[in-house]
C-alpha cells in the first residue's frame, strides 16, 4: 500500500530531520557524560532493530542475542590482536569481519535451535547463550577466560573519546534500520510476516519457511555482532559475564515491546526511551541493587499496561480519528484496523 | 572407578532436587502454557526464606518449610492474579517477559535486604557424613533426596488421584474444552501456579543447603531448569523428573572424567544432541504450536 505523495514527502523529511539532529548531538553537547548515554542508546537502537527482525517479523522470540553480541566482541578483539591492528580509526575497517562471523555462528546455532519453535526455541536460545558464555570463560587460551580480553586502547583524549564510537553506533543503527525497512518491504520480508502468522500455512502456499527464518536468524545476529564488536573496542576490556549478560539479551527485547513488536520505528522509540532511563535508573540506584527493583517495576508496568506497544496503540489511535474526521463526528465507522487482534485466537 | 560410581551416585542425588525444581516449572508450563523464567529466583527466595528463619529464629531448615511453603503458595497465587493473569495476547512471548521482571524484582530485593555476600544453609547433617562404596554422603543429600520423592509422590497422587488432577491434566490437554465440560481454569491455573513456587521453596531448601547461594545465583539456576524441562518434553512430569536425573549423572560425571569446567557445558550440550535427535524432548508430542 502506497502512501499519497505528500505524505511520503513528509516522512522523509522527518526522517532526515531525525538524522540530523542525531549526527548533530556530538557537535552540540560535549559533555563526555551525555555522549556517553547517547553511545548506549545509539548501540540498543541498533540491536533493537536487529533483534525486531527475527522477534518481530518472523515471530521467533530469541532471549539469546546477548550471546552474538558478546560474540562479535570477542571475534573482533581476536581479530584485531591476531592481525596486530593498531589502536584508532583502523579497527572499525574489521567491523564486519567480526559481523561475518557471528553470521557463522548464527547459521550453526539457528540450525539447531529453528528446529523448535514458540517456547521451546525461546529456551533454546536461553541456553545457548549460557553455552557461549561458558565457552567465553572456559578456551582460556583463546579469550583469556575470567582474566577478561582487552582491546587496543584508542588513543583519543577524554572529551573526544567517545565521538568516534557515538558515529560508529550511528552508522550500525542507520544500517540495521536500512535492512529492517528493506525486509519489511521486500517479498523476503513477507514471508517472513506469513511465517510469524502461521508457519504450517505458509509452508502450505510455498514460503521456504527453513531457509527463511534461517536467513533472517543470520542476519539479525550478523547485525549484532557487529555493535558488539563496536561496543568491545568502546569498553576496551571485556569479560564473559559483561560481554555475554542475559541482562542486555532481556533489555532490547523489552525495548522492542515497548515501542511495537514487528513495526519499524518501535524498536528505535523503545530504545530511545528506555536506555537512557535505565543509565538515569543505574546512576541514582545502582549502588545498591534496589536499582534492579526499580527496572522490574517499570518493566511489569509497561508490559501490563502496553502490551502492544506504543506505535501500534498510537497508530490505532491515528486511524480511528482520521476515520472519524472523514465521516464526521457522529458517524460510526467500521474502524477495525486492527485486523490483527481481531483474528488472532485467544490462546490460552 | 569409585570416582565415577561416587558422581553417579551424587548426580541421582541431586538430580532428585533439580526433579523436583523442575516439576514445578513443568506443571506451571504445563497447565498455562507459559515458560516462568522467575522459577529461579523463587527458589533463591525460598532459600533465603529459610536462612532468614534460620538466621533470626533459629528454625532447622527443613522445619522451616513448614512456614515457607505455604508463603510461597500464597506468593505463587498472587504472582498469577496480579502478573500472568492479566496477559491476554501473545502469552507466551509476554509471560517470558513478566516472569524475567519478576526475577529480576526478586534478585534486587534479596541483594538490598541480605547483600550479595554469598550465603549457605548450615545444620548438623550438612557436615556429618557416613561412608557408603569408599565415599562419604553428607546426610543433607539423603534427607533431601527424600524430601524431594515425597513431594514428588505427593504431586502425582493429586494429579493421577484427585478430583481436582483430573481438572489439572484436563487444562493441560485443552484448556478450552476443559473450561467447556465445566473446570473453572482460571483457578486450576492460580492454584497450580502456587503449587509451582511452593516445590521452588522446598527445592531452595535443599539447593542453599548444598550449595553456597547469592540474589544472582538465581541465573545459573533457571537456565539448568529450562534445559530440563525442555529435554524432558516441555509439560511433561514424567520427562522432566528423568531428565533431571539424566542431565545431573552426566554433569557429574563429566566433572570427574573430564573437569569441573566443562561439566555445565556437558550439561547444555546433551540438550543440542538431543534437539538434533528428538526436539520435541524425550516425552513430548510434537505439537503445530503457533506463537
Amino acid at each position: 500500500m502506497r502512501s499519497p505523495a505528500r505524505v511520503r514527502a513528509a516522512k522523509w523529511t522527518a526522517l532526515v530531520i531525525v538524522v540530523v539532529v542525531a549526527a548533530l548531538v556530538p557537535v552540540f553537547e560535549t559533555d563526555p557524560a551525555t555522549v556517553n548515554i547517547a553511545v548506549f542508546t545509539a548501540m540498543y537502537v541498533g540491536l533493537a532493530t536487529a533483534w525486531n527482525i527475527m522477534g518481530g517479523y518472523t515471530g521467533y522470540v530469541s532471549l539469546g542475542h546477548a550471546a552474538f553480541f558478546g560474540f562479535g566482541a570477542y571475534a573482533f578483539g581476536l581479530v584485531l590482536a591476531h592481525l596486530g591492528i593498531q589502536a584508532g580509526y583502523e579497527p572499525f575497517v574489521f567491523v564486519p569481519v567480526a559481523g561475518a562471523l557471528t553470521v557463522v555462528l548464527a547459521l550453526v546455532i539457528g540450525w539447531i535451535a529453528l528446529r523448535t519453535r514458540a517456547a521451546t526455541f525461546v529456551i533454546v536460545t536461553i541456553a545457548m547463550m549460557f553455552m557461549i558464555q561458558l565457552l567465553a570463560e572456559n578456551l582460556v587460551g583463546l579469550t583469556g577466560g575470567g582474566s577478561g580480553l582487552s582491546f587496543p586502547v584508542p588513543p583519543w583524549s577524554g572529551d573526544f573519546f567517545d565521538t568516534p564510537f557515538y558515529y560508529a553506533m550511528l552508522v550500525m543503527a542507520l544500517v540495521s534500520l536500512a535492512i529492517s525497512w528493506w525486509i519489511r518491504r521486500s517479498k523476503f520480508g513477507l514471508g517472513l510476516l506469513a511465517i510469524r502468522d502461521d508457519e504450517d500455512k505458509a509452508l502450505a502456499v510455498g514460503v521456504p519457511a527453513h531457509a527463511y527464518k534461517l536467513t533472517a536468524f543470520m542476519i539479525s545476529a550478523g547485525l549484532v555482532g557487529m555493535i558488539g564488536a563496536i561496543y568491545g573496542y568502546y569498553v576496551t576490556y571485556i569479560y564473559p559475564q559483561y560481554a555475554i549478560d542475559p541482562l542486555v539479551g532481556i533489555s532490547l527485547v523489552l525495548m522492542v515491546f515497548l515501542g511495537g513488536l514487528g513495526t519499524l520505528w518501535g524498536p528505535v522509540l523503545g530504545a530511545v526511551i528506555l536506555e537512557p532511563a535505565q543509565l538515569w535508573l543505574a546512576y541514582n540506584f545502582g549502588a545498591s541493587r534496589l536499582y534492579l527493583v526499580v527496572y522490574a517495576a517499570v518493566f511489569l508496568v509497561v508490559i501490563l499496561l502496553l502490551p502492544r506497544g506504543i506505535v501500534p496503540s498510537v497508530g490505532d489511535l491515528v486511524k480511528r480519528l482520521i476515520a472519524r474526521r472523514a465521516i464526521g463526528p457522529s458517524g460510526t465507522a467500521s474502524t477495525s484496523s486492527d485486523t490483527h487482534t481481531v483474528a488472532r485466537v485467544q490462546s490460552p | 572407578m569409585t570416582l565415577v560410581l561416587e558422581a553417579v551416585v551424587f548426580g541421582i542425588l541431586t538430580g532428585g532436587v533439580y526433579a523436583l525444581m523442575a516439576s514445578g516449572l513443568t506443571l506451571i508450563f504445563g497447565v498455562m502454557r507459559i515458560i516462568n523464567v522467575g522459577h529461579g529466583a523463587l527458589v533463591i527466595l525460598g532459600a533465603y526464606l529459610s536462612f532468614a528463619l534460620l538466621r533470626s529464629a533459629n528454625i532447622d531448615p527443613f522445619v522451616s518449610l513448614v512456614i515457607t511453603m505455604p508463603a510461597m503458595f500464597l506468593l505463587g497465587v498472587v504472582l498469577q492474579l496480579v502478573f500472568i493473569r492479566p496477559l491476554k495476547e501473545d502469552r507466551e512471548a509476554l509471560s517470558v517477559l513478566v516472569t524475567y521482571a519478576i526475577a529480576l524484582g526478586i534478585e534486587g530485593l534479596l541483594g538490598y535486604l541480605f547483600t550479595n555476600n554469598f550465603a549457605q544453609l548450615n545444620a548438623w547433617y550438612e557436615t556429618a557424613s557416613f561412608a557408603v562404596f569408599g565415599f562419604h554422603i553428607a546426610y543433607v543429600y539423603i534427607f533431601g533426596f527424600g524430601l524431594c520423592l515425597a513431594i514428588l509422590a505427593a504431586i502425582f497422587l493429586v494429579l493421577y488421584r484427585t478430583t481436582f488432577g483430573s481438572a489439572v491434566r484436563a487444562t493441560m490437554l485443552n484448556r478450552t474444552a476443559a473450561q467447556l465440560v465445566g473446570v473453572n481454569v482460571d483457578r486450576v491455573s492460580a492454584i497450580a501456579f502456587g503449587i509451582g513456587v511452593s516445590t521452588a521453596a522446598a527445592g531452595g531448601v535443599i539447593f542453599g543447603m548444598t550449595n553456597a547461594f547469592n540474589p544472582g545465583s538465581h541465573y545459573d539456576l533457571i537456565s539448568r531448569l529450562l534445559t530440563i524441562i525442555v529435554l524432558g518434553g516441555l509439560g511433561s512430569l514424567r520427562g522432566a523428573v528423568i531428565a533431571a536425573v539424566a542431565m545431573l549423572i552426566i554433569e557429574d560425571v563429566t566433572a570427574v572424567v573430564i573437569s569441573p569446567v566443562w561439566a555445565s557445558f556437558a550439561f547444555f550440550l546433551l540438550l543440542v544432541v538431543v534437539l538434533v535427535v528428538r526436539p520435541q524432548g524425550l516425552y513430548g508430542i510434537r505439537v503445530r504450536e503457533r506463537i
